[in-house]
Protein backbone atom coordinates (compact mmCIF):
# COMPACT_ATOMS: atom_id res chain seq x y z
CA UNK A 1 0.00 0.00 0.00
CA UNK A 2 1.23 3.47 -0.64
CA UNK A 3 3.17 5.42 -3.12
CA UNK A 4 4.87 4.11 -6.19
CA UNK A 5 8.04 6.17 -6.58
CA UNK A 6 10.68 6.86 -9.19
CA UNK A 7 13.18 4.13 -8.37
CA UNK A 8 16.93 4.44 -8.31
CA UNK A 9 18.33 2.16 -10.99
CA UNK A 10 21.92 2.44 -9.94
CA UNK A 11 24.41 4.80 -8.38
CA UNK A 12 24.57 6.86 -11.52
CA UNK A 13 20.87 7.69 -11.73
CA UNK A 14 19.57 10.97 -10.37
CA UNK A 15 16.37 11.42 -12.30
CA UNK A 16 14.23 9.61 -14.83
CA UNK A 17 11.72 10.58 -17.48
CA UNK A 18 8.35 8.87 -17.43
CA UNK A 19 7.67 7.83 -21.03
CA UNK A 20 4.76 5.46 -20.60
CA UNK A 21 2.11 4.44 -18.10
CA UNK A 22 1.04 0.82 -18.35
CA UNK A 23 -1.66 1.30 -15.73
CA UNK A 24 -4.65 3.54 -15.32
CA UNK A 25 -6.62 4.59 -12.23
CA UNK A 26 -8.82 1.72 -11.11
CA UNK A 27 -6.54 -1.06 -12.41
CA UNK A 28 -5.60 -3.87 -10.05
CA UNK A 29 -1.89 -4.57 -9.82
CA UNK A 30 0.18 -7.06 -7.89
CA UNK A 31 3.73 -6.91 -6.67
CA UNK A 32 6.18 -7.31 -9.54
CA UNK A 33 3.81 -6.11 -12.27
CA UNK A 34 5.35 -3.77 -14.80
CA UNK A 35 3.53 -0.48 -14.42
CA UNK A 36 5.59 2.15 -16.22
CA UNK A 37 8.45 2.73 -18.61
CA UNK A 38 11.10 5.19 -17.54
CA UNK A 39 13.73 6.62 -19.83
CA UNK A 40 17.14 6.71 -18.19
CA UNK A 41 20.65 7.11 -19.49
CA UNK A 42 20.60 3.34 -19.90
CA UNK A 43 17.62 3.43 -22.22
CA UNK A 44 13.96 2.70 -21.58
CA UNK A 45 13.49 0.53 -18.51
CA UNK A 46 10.32 -1.28 -17.48
CA UNK A 47 9.55 -0.47 -13.87
CA UNK A 48 7.84 -2.96 -11.57
CA UNK A 49 5.73 -2.04 -8.57
CA UNK A 50 6.47 -3.28 -5.09
CA UNK A 51 3.01 -2.22 -4.03
CA UNK A 52 -0.17 -4.18 -4.68
CA UNK A 53 -3.79 -3.15 -4.91
CA UNK A 54 -5.92 -0.72 -6.81
CA UNK A 55 -4.27 2.10 -8.72
CA UNK A 56 -5.32 5.51 -7.46
CA UNK A 57 -4.16 8.80 -8.91
CA UNK A 58 -1.29 9.02 -11.38
CA UNK A 59 0.84 11.86 -10.04
CA UNK A 60 3.27 12.41 -12.90
CA UNK A 61 2.48 13.04 -16.52
CA UNK A 62 4.08 11.18 -19.39
CA UNK A 63 7.02 13.26 -20.59
CA UNK A 64 7.96 14.64 -17.17
CA UNK A 65 11.48 14.19 -15.79
CA UNK A 66 11.52 13.85 -12.01
CA UNK A 67 14.19 13.07 -9.38
CA UNK A 68 14.63 9.60 -7.93
CA UNK A 69 12.16 9.08 -5.07
CA UNK A 70 9.41 11.26 -6.48
CA UNK A 71 5.96 9.68 -6.00
CA UNK A 72 4.62 8.62 -9.39
CA UNK A 73 1.31 7.03 -8.48
CA UNK A 74 -0.91 5.94 -5.63
CA UNK A 75 -1.28 2.19 -5.44
CA UNK A 76 -3.28 0.25 -2.88
CA UNK A 77 -4.54 1.42 0.45
CA UNK A 78 -3.69 5.10 0.83
CA UNK A 79 -5.38 5.50 4.20
CA UNK A 80 -2.07 5.32 6.04
CA UNK A 81 -0.39 7.78 3.74
CA UNK A 82 -1.05 11.45 4.07
CA UNK A 83 -2.81 12.95 1.13
CA UNK A 84 -0.23 13.22 -1.57
CA UNK A 85 0.69 16.74 -2.41
CA UNK A 86 1.84 17.73 -5.82
CA UNK A 87 5.19 16.12 -6.46
CA UNK A 88 7.21 19.30 -6.29
CA UNK A 89 6.64 19.33 -2.53
CA UNK A 90 8.29 15.96 -2.06
CA UNK A 91 11.66 16.18 -0.37
CA UNK A 92 14.52 14.98 -2.47
CA UNK A 93 15.60 11.62 -1.08
CA UNK A 94 19.15 11.47 -2.38
CA UNK A 95 21.84 13.64 -0.90
CA UNK A 96 24.01 15.59 -3.25
CA UNK A 97 23.12 17.61 -6.25
CA UNK A 98 20.13 16.58 -8.24
CA UNK A 99 20.19 17.54 -11.84
CA UNK A 100 17.43 19.89 -12.77
CA UNK A 101 14.81 18.24 -14.90
CA UNK A 102 16.18 17.86 -18.37
CA UNK A 103 14.53 20.21 -20.77
CA UNK A 104 12.01 18.26 -22.74
CA UNK A 105 12.40 19.40 -26.29
CA UNK A 106 8.92 18.60 -27.42
CA UNK A 107 6.67 17.43 -24.61
CA UNK A 108 4.36 15.73 -27.04
CA UNK A 109 5.28 12.14 -26.35
CA UNK A 110 2.79 9.79 -27.75
CA UNK A 111 1.53 7.15 -25.42
CA UNK A 112 3.05 4.00 -26.76
CA UNK A 113 0.76 1.37 -25.33
CA UNK A 114 2.15 -1.91 -24.06
CA UNK A 115 4.73 -2.22 -26.73
CA UNK A 116 8.22 -3.53 -26.68
CA UNK A 117 10.59 -1.37 -28.63
CA UNK A 118 14.32 -1.17 -29.03
CA UNK A 119 15.92 1.88 -27.45
CA UNK A 120 16.61 3.18 -30.94
CA UNK A 121 13.00 2.84 -31.96
CA UNK A 122 11.71 4.40 -28.78
CA UNK A 123 14.03 7.36 -29.17
CA UNK A 124 13.24 7.79 -32.83
CA UNK A 125 9.51 7.54 -32.26
CA UNK A 126 9.67 10.21 -29.57
CA UNK A 127 11.75 12.49 -31.76
CA UNK A 128 9.53 12.06 -34.78
CA UNK A 129 6.20 11.77 -33.04
CA UNK A 130 5.55 8.26 -34.33
CA UNK A 131 2.93 6.22 -32.48
CA UNK A 132 4.67 2.95 -31.58
CA UNK A 133 1.38 1.21 -30.95
CA UNK A 134 0.57 1.52 -34.63
CA UNK A 135 3.73 -0.29 -35.69
CA UNK A 136 4.09 -4.04 -36.04
CA UNK A 137 7.44 -4.97 -34.55
CA UNK A 138 9.72 -7.45 -36.25
CA UNK A 139 12.39 -7.56 -33.56
CA UNK A 140 12.80 -10.17 -30.82
CA UNK A 141 9.50 -10.80 -29.02
CA UNK A 142 7.72 -8.51 -31.48
CA UNK A 143 9.79 -5.53 -30.40
CA UNK A 144 9.58 -2.52 -32.65
CA UNK A 145 13.01 -1.69 -34.05
CA UNK A 146 14.23 1.41 -35.77
CA UNK A 147 14.06 -0.61 -39.00
CA UNK A 148 10.31 -0.97 -38.53
CA UNK A 149 10.03 2.78 -38.39
CA UNK A 150 11.78 3.34 -41.68
CA UNK A 151 9.33 4.59 -44.23
CA UNK A 152 6.89 5.40 -41.47
CA UNK A 153 8.46 8.77 -41.14
CA UNK A 154 11.53 9.37 -43.13
CA UNK A 155 13.28 12.60 -42.57
CA UNK A 156 15.32 13.47 -45.61
CA UNK A 157 18.64 11.69 -45.62
CA UNK A 158 18.49 11.02 -41.92
CA UNK A 159 19.89 7.82 -40.47
CA UNK A 160 17.38 5.87 -38.41
CA UNK A 161 19.18 6.36 -35.12
CA UNK A 162 22.43 5.45 -33.49
CA UNK A 163 23.13 1.77 -33.96
CA UNK A 164 21.73 0.47 -30.69
CA UNK A 165 19.55 3.44 -30.01
CA UNK A 166 20.69 4.47 -26.58
CA UNK A 167 21.71 8.07 -26.24
CA UNK A 168 25.43 7.35 -26.07
CA UNK A 169 26.33 10.81 -24.86
CA UNK A 170 24.01 10.50 -21.89
CA UNK A 171 25.04 6.93 -21.18
CA UNK A 172 28.70 7.91 -21.28
CA UNK A 173 28.03 10.73 -18.83
CA UNK A 174 26.23 8.34 -16.49
CA UNK A 175 29.04 5.78 -16.66
CA UNK A 176 31.56 8.55 -16.09
CA UNK A 177 29.74 9.80 -13.01
CA UNK A 178 29.42 6.34 -11.47
CA UNK A 179 33.02 5.38 -12.20
CA UNK A 180 34.40 8.71 -10.97
CA UNK A 181 32.47 8.25 -7.74
CA UNK A 182 33.83 4.70 -7.48
CA UNK A 183 37.43 5.76 -7.96
CA UNK A 184 37.00 8.70 -5.58
CA UNK A 185 35.33 6.77 -2.77
CA UNK A 186 36.35 3.12 -3.06
CA UNK A 187 39.91 2.08 -2.22
CA UNK A 188 40.27 -0.67 -4.80
CA UNK A 189 42.76 -3.50 -4.58
CA UNK A 190 43.49 -5.73 -7.58
CA UNK A 191 44.44 -9.37 -8.07
CA UNK A 192 44.95 -11.58 -11.10
CA UNK A 193 45.06 -15.33 -11.42
CA UNK A 194 45.40 -17.63 -14.44
CA UNK A 195 42.92 -20.50 -14.39
CA UNK A 196 43.38 -23.81 -16.20
CA UNK A 197 40.26 -24.50 -18.26
CA UNK A 198 41.22 -27.88 -19.73
CA UNK A 199 38.61 -29.74 -17.69
CA UNK A 200 35.94 -27.10 -18.31
CA UNK A 201 36.64 -27.00 -22.07
CA UNK A 202 36.54 -30.77 -22.48
CA UNK A 203 33.35 -31.02 -20.47
CA UNK A 204 31.79 -28.17 -22.48
CA UNK A 205 32.71 -29.80 -25.82
CA UNK A 206 31.10 -33.03 -24.76
CA UNK A 207 28.04 -31.31 -23.33
CA UNK A 208 27.47 -29.19 -26.44
CA UNK A 209 28.31 -31.99 -28.85
CA UNK A 210 25.22 -33.95 -27.96
CA UNK A 211 22.79 -31.04 -27.93
CA UNK A 212 20.86 -28.95 -30.38
CA UNK A 213 22.05 -25.34 -30.58
CA UNK A 214 19.38 -23.98 -28.22
CA UNK A 215 20.52 -26.32 -25.46
CA UNK A 216 24.21 -25.50 -25.69
CA UNK A 217 26.27 -23.53 -23.21
CA UNK A 218 28.93 -20.87 -23.54
CA UNK A 219 31.99 -20.92 -21.31
CA UNK A 220 30.70 -17.61 -19.92
CA UNK A 221 27.87 -19.43 -18.16
CA UNK A 222 30.35 -21.71 -16.37
CA UNK A 223 32.43 -18.73 -15.29
CA UNK A 224 29.40 -16.87 -13.92
CA UNK A 225 28.16 -19.95 -12.09
CA UNK A 226 31.57 -20.56 -10.53
CA UNK A 227 31.64 -16.99 -9.22
CA UNK A 228 28.11 -17.28 -7.85
CA UNK A 229 28.85 -20.53 -6.01
CA UNK A 230 32.12 -19.15 -4.64
CA UNK A 231 30.27 -16.18 -3.19
CA UNK A 232 28.48 -18.50 -0.79
CA UNK A 233 31.78 -18.83 1.02
CA UNK A 234 32.80 -15.23 0.48
CA UNK A 235 29.84 -13.10 1.56
CA UNK A 236 32.29 -10.23 2.08
CA UNK A 237 32.43 -9.86 -1.73
CA UNK A 238 28.65 -9.88 -2.15
CA UNK A 239 26.64 -6.91 -0.94
CA UNK A 240 26.59 -3.17 -0.54
CA UNK A 241 28.74 -0.56 1.16
CA UNK A 242 26.51 2.31 2.22
CA UNK A 243 26.60 4.86 5.05
CA UNK A 244 30.08 3.79 6.14
CA UNK A 245 29.11 0.17 6.62
CA UNK A 246 29.09 -3.02 4.58
CA UNK A 247 25.94 -5.10 4.49
CA UNK A 248 26.32 -8.53 2.93
CA UNK A 249 23.45 -9.66 0.76
CA UNK A 250 21.64 -12.91 1.51
CA UNK A 251 20.79 -13.26 -2.16
CA UNK A 252 23.40 -13.67 -4.88
CA UNK A 253 22.41 -11.56 -7.88
CA UNK A 254 25.34 -11.46 -10.29
CA UNK A 255 25.35 -8.39 -12.50
CA UNK A 256 26.58 -9.44 -15.92
CA UNK A 257 28.16 -6.67 -17.96
CA UNK A 258 26.60 -6.58 -21.43
CA UNK A 259 27.99 -4.40 -24.20
CA UNK A 260 25.49 -2.16 -25.91
CA UNK A 261 26.16 -2.40 -29.62
CA UNK A 262 27.99 0.67 -30.76
CA UNK A 263 29.25 1.62 -27.31
CA UNK A 264 28.16 1.64 -23.71
CA UNK A 265 27.70 -0.97 -21.07
CA UNK A 266 24.86 -2.20 -18.87
CA UNK A 267 25.24 -4.78 -16.10
CA UNK A 268 21.79 -6.13 -15.21
CA UNK A 269 21.35 -8.84 -12.59
CA UNK A 270 20.73 -12.52 -13.09
CA UNK A 271 18.60 -13.06 -10.01
CA UNK A 272 19.61 -15.85 -7.59
CA UNK A 273 22.45 -16.89 -9.87
CA UNK A 274 23.78 -19.51 -7.46
CA UNK A 275 20.56 -21.55 -7.59
CA UNK A 276 20.25 -21.74 -11.37
CA UNK A 277 21.25 -24.95 -13.17
CA UNK A 278 23.67 -24.15 -16.02
CA UNK A 279 21.00 -24.51 -18.71
CA UNK A 280 18.71 -22.07 -16.92
CA UNK A 281 21.59 -19.68 -16.29
CA UNK A 282 22.51 -19.72 -19.97
CA UNK A 283 18.88 -19.02 -20.90
CA UNK A 284 18.74 -16.18 -18.39
CA UNK A 285 21.93 -14.65 -19.78
CA UNK A 286 20.66 -14.92 -23.36
CA UNK A 287 17.42 -13.28 -22.32
CA UNK A 288 19.23 -10.43 -20.58
CA UNK A 289 21.46 -9.74 -23.57
CA UNK A 290 18.43 -9.72 -25.86
CA UNK A 291 16.61 -7.27 -23.64
CA UNK A 292 19.62 -4.99 -23.23
CA UNK A 293 19.59 -4.69 -27.01
CA UNK A 294 15.89 -4.79 -27.86
CA UNK A 295 14.41 -3.09 -24.82
CA UNK A 296 12.46 -4.56 -21.92
CA UNK A 297 14.96 -4.45 -19.06
CA UNK A 298 13.26 -4.32 -15.70
CA UNK A 299 14.06 -1.84 -12.98
CA UNK A 300 14.86 -4.52 -10.42
CA UNK A 301 17.46 -6.03 -12.73
CA UNK A 302 19.34 -2.75 -12.77
CA UNK A 303 19.00 -1.85 -9.12
CA UNK A 304 19.91 -5.03 -7.31
CA UNK A 305 23.09 -6.70 -8.60
CA UNK A 306 25.15 -7.67 -5.57
CA UNK A 307 28.42 -8.05 -7.51
CA UNK A 308 29.42 -7.47 -11.14
CA UNK A 309 31.11 -9.88 -13.55
CA UNK A 310 32.70 -8.54 -16.70
CA UNK A 311 33.82 -10.96 -19.36
CA UNK A 312 35.64 -9.88 -22.51
CA UNK A 313 34.38 -12.75 -24.66
CA UNK A 314 36.20 -14.23 -27.61
CA UNK A 315 37.50 -11.05 -29.20
CA UNK A 316 39.03 -9.46 -26.14
CA UNK A 317 42.48 -9.40 -24.59
CA UNK A 318 44.19 -11.31 -21.81
CA UNK A 319 42.83 -9.54 -18.79
CA UNK A 320 40.46 -6.83 -17.63
CA UNK A 321 40.63 -4.80 -14.43
CA UNK A 322 37.17 -3.60 -13.56
CA UNK A 323 36.01 -0.55 -11.67
CA UNK A 324 33.63 -1.43 -8.85
CA UNK A 325 30.07 -0.26 -9.38
CA UNK A 326 29.04 1.41 -6.14
CA UNK A 327 27.52 0.51 -3.75
CA UNK A 328 28.81 -2.97 -4.68
CA UNK A 329 32.18 -4.00 -3.27
CA UNK A 330 33.70 -6.26 -5.92
CA UNK A 331 33.95 -6.87 -9.64
CA UNK A 332 35.32 -10.07 -11.17
CA UNK A 333 36.86 -9.85 -14.64
CA UNK A 334 37.50 -12.60 -17.15
CA UNK A 335 39.75 -12.06 -20.14
CA UNK A 336 39.50 -13.97 -23.38
CA UNK A 337 39.71 -17.76 -23.11
CA UNK A 338 42.74 -18.78 -25.15
CA UNK A 339 45.48 -21.36 -25.36
CA UNK A 340 48.41 -20.22 -23.25
CA UNK A 341 51.55 -21.84 -21.90
CA UNK A 342 50.71 -23.73 -18.74
CA UNK A 343 53.11 -25.53 -16.47
CA UNK A 344 51.43 -28.66 -15.19
CA UNK A 345 52.80 -31.85 -13.69
CA UNK A 346 56.37 -30.84 -14.44
CA UNK A 347 55.83 -30.10 -18.12
CA UNK A 348 54.90 -27.11 -20.19
CA UNK A 349 51.73 -27.51 -22.25
CA UNK A 350 49.51 -25.31 -24.37
CA UNK A 351 46.16 -25.24 -22.64
CA UNK A 352 42.93 -23.25 -22.70
CA UNK A 353 43.11 -20.81 -19.84
CA UNK A 354 41.38 -17.69 -18.64
CA UNK A 355 42.88 -14.91 -16.59
CA UNK A 356 40.54 -13.98 -13.79
CA UNK A 357 40.91 -10.65 -12.03
CA UNK A 358 39.32 -9.20 -8.98
CA UNK A 359 38.90 -5.58 -7.98
CA UNK A 360 37.56 -5.38 -4.46
CA UNK A 361 36.90 -2.78 -1.78
CA UNK A 362 39.62 -2.40 0.87
CA UNK A 363 37.09 -0.97 3.31
CA UNK A 364 35.56 -4.44 3.47
CA UNK A 365 38.57 -6.74 3.33
CA UNK A 366 42.11 -7.39 2.23
CA UNK A 367 43.88 -9.02 -0.69
CA UNK A 368 44.27 -12.26 1.20
CA UNK A 369 40.49 -12.78 1.15
CA UNK A 370 40.38 -11.80 -2.47
CA UNK A 371 43.07 -14.34 -3.31
CA UNK A 372 41.16 -17.11 -1.57
CA UNK A 373 38.05 -16.07 -3.46
CA UNK A 374 39.79 -16.36 -6.85
CA UNK A 375 41.28 -19.71 -5.78
CA UNK A 376 37.79 -20.97 -4.94
CA UNK A 377 36.53 -19.94 -8.40
CA UNK A 378 39.47 -21.83 -9.89
CA UNK A 379 38.71 -24.91 -7.80
CA UNK A 380 35.06 -25.00 -8.87
CA UNK A 381 36.00 -24.70 -12.54
CA UNK A 382 38.06 -27.90 -12.26
CA UNK A 383 34.82 -29.82 -11.67
CA UNK A 384 32.50 -28.36 -14.27
CA UNK A 385 30.04 -31.23 -13.95
CA UNK A 386 29.27 -30.04 -10.42
CA UNK A 387 28.50 -26.45 -11.40
CA UNK B 1 13.77 -34.09 -49.56
CA UNK B 2 13.50 -30.38 -49.89
CA UNK B 3 14.77 -28.74 -53.00
CA UNK B 4 18.21 -27.26 -52.23
CA UNK B 5 18.13 -23.51 -51.80
CA UNK B 6 20.14 -21.29 -54.10
CA UNK B 7 23.11 -19.41 -52.64
CA UNK B 8 21.12 -16.20 -53.11
CA UNK B 9 18.23 -17.58 -51.07
CA UNK B 10 20.57 -18.81 -48.35
CA UNK B 11 22.19 -15.42 -48.23
CA UNK B 12 18.79 -13.78 -47.76
CA UNK B 13 17.96 -16.16 -44.93
CA UNK B 14 21.32 -15.54 -43.31
CA UNK B 15 20.95 -11.78 -43.50
CA UNK B 16 17.38 -11.89 -42.21
CA UNK B 17 18.39 -13.92 -39.19
CA UNK B 18 21.35 -11.65 -38.52
CA UNK B 19 19.03 -8.66 -38.60
CA UNK B 20 16.83 -10.31 -35.99
CA UNK B 21 19.89 -10.48 -33.75
CA UNK B 22 21.27 -7.03 -34.58
CA UNK B 23 18.07 -5.20 -35.56
CA UNK B 24 19.74 -1.89 -36.24
CA UNK B 25 22.52 -3.36 -38.39
CA UNK B 26 23.03 -2.61 -42.05
CA UNK B 27 24.74 -4.73 -44.69
CA UNK B 28 25.33 -1.83 -47.02
CA UNK B 29 28.92 -1.94 -48.18
CA UNK B 30 29.87 -4.94 -46.03
CA UNK B 31 32.49 -7.01 -47.87
CA UNK B 32 31.80 -10.69 -48.52
CA UNK B 33 34.77 -11.74 -46.46
CA UNK B 34 34.56 -9.13 -43.70
CA UNK B 35 34.39 -10.52 -40.18
CA UNK B 36 30.83 -9.72 -39.16
CA UNK B 37 31.79 -9.84 -35.51
CA UNK B 38 33.89 -6.75 -36.12
CA UNK B 39 31.59 -5.03 -38.60
CA UNK B 40 28.36 -5.57 -36.69
CA UNK B 41 29.86 -5.75 -33.20
CA UNK B 42 28.68 -9.31 -32.57
CA UNK B 43 29.76 -11.33 -29.56
CA UNK B 44 29.73 -15.05 -28.81
CA UNK B 45 26.15 -14.84 -27.57
CA UNK B 46 25.07 -13.30 -30.87
CA UNK B 47 26.81 -16.08 -32.82
CA UNK B 48 25.12 -18.66 -30.63
CA UNK B 49 21.73 -17.05 -31.30
CA UNK B 50 22.52 -17.02 -35.03
CA UNK B 51 23.33 -20.75 -34.99
CA UNK B 52 20.09 -21.44 -33.12
CA UNK B 53 18.07 -19.38 -35.61
CA UNK B 54 19.64 -21.01 -38.68
CA UNK B 55 19.20 -24.45 -37.17
CA UNK B 56 15.53 -23.80 -36.47
CA UNK B 57 14.83 -22.19 -39.82
CA UNK B 58 16.77 -24.47 -42.14
CA UNK B 59 16.68 -27.65 -40.10
CA UNK B 60 20.43 -28.05 -40.43
CA UNK B 61 22.72 -29.64 -37.91
CA UNK B 62 25.35 -27.00 -37.13
CA UNK B 63 27.94 -28.39 -34.69
CA UNK B 64 29.45 -25.97 -32.21
CA UNK B 65 32.86 -26.10 -33.89
CA UNK B 66 31.39 -24.99 -37.23
CA UNK B 67 30.06 -21.71 -35.86
CA UNK B 68 33.36 -20.05 -36.79
CA UNK B 69 32.44 -20.50 -40.46
CA UNK B 70 29.39 -18.29 -40.07
CA UNK B 71 31.21 -15.08 -39.28
CA UNK B 72 31.55 -13.85 -42.88
CA UNK B 73 28.82 -13.62 -45.50
CA UNK B 74 30.81 -15.73 -47.96
CA UNK B 75 31.78 -18.29 -45.33
CA UNK B 76 28.20 -18.61 -44.19
CA UNK B 77 26.72 -19.01 -47.67
CA UNK B 78 29.37 -21.59 -48.62
CA UNK B 79 28.84 -23.50 -45.40
CA UNK B 80 25.06 -23.46 -45.59
CA UNK B 81 25.20 -24.49 -49.28
CA UNK B 82 27.40 -27.44 -48.40
CA UNK B 83 24.95 -28.58 -45.74
CA UNK B 84 21.73 -27.94 -47.63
Amino acid sequence: MGLFKMPSLGADMEAGKLVEWMIAPGDEVKKGDTVAVVETQKGAIEIETFEAGTVGKLLVEVGETVPVGTPLAEIGDMSVEAAVPAHEAVPEPEPGPIAPPAPVAAPTLIRAGRHRASPAARKLSAEKGIDLSAIKGTGPGGAVTSRDLEGTHKAAGQKAASASGVDFTEMRKAIGRAMARSKREIPHYYLRHQIDLRAASSWLDEYNGSREPSGRLLMGALLVKAVALSLKQFPDMNGFYENDAFTPSDAIHCGVAVAVRGGGLIAPAVHDTDGLPLGDLMAAMRDLVARVRAGGLKGSELSDPTITITSLGDRGVDEVYGVIHPPQVAIVGFGTVEERPLAADGTLVAAPTVIATLAADHRVGDGRRGALFLREIEKLLQKPEAL
Amino acid sequence: MNIPMTPEALRRVFEEELLNIAPDASFDGVAEDADLRDVLDLDSMDIMNLVIALHDRLGLDIPDKDAAQLVTIKGAVDYLSSKD
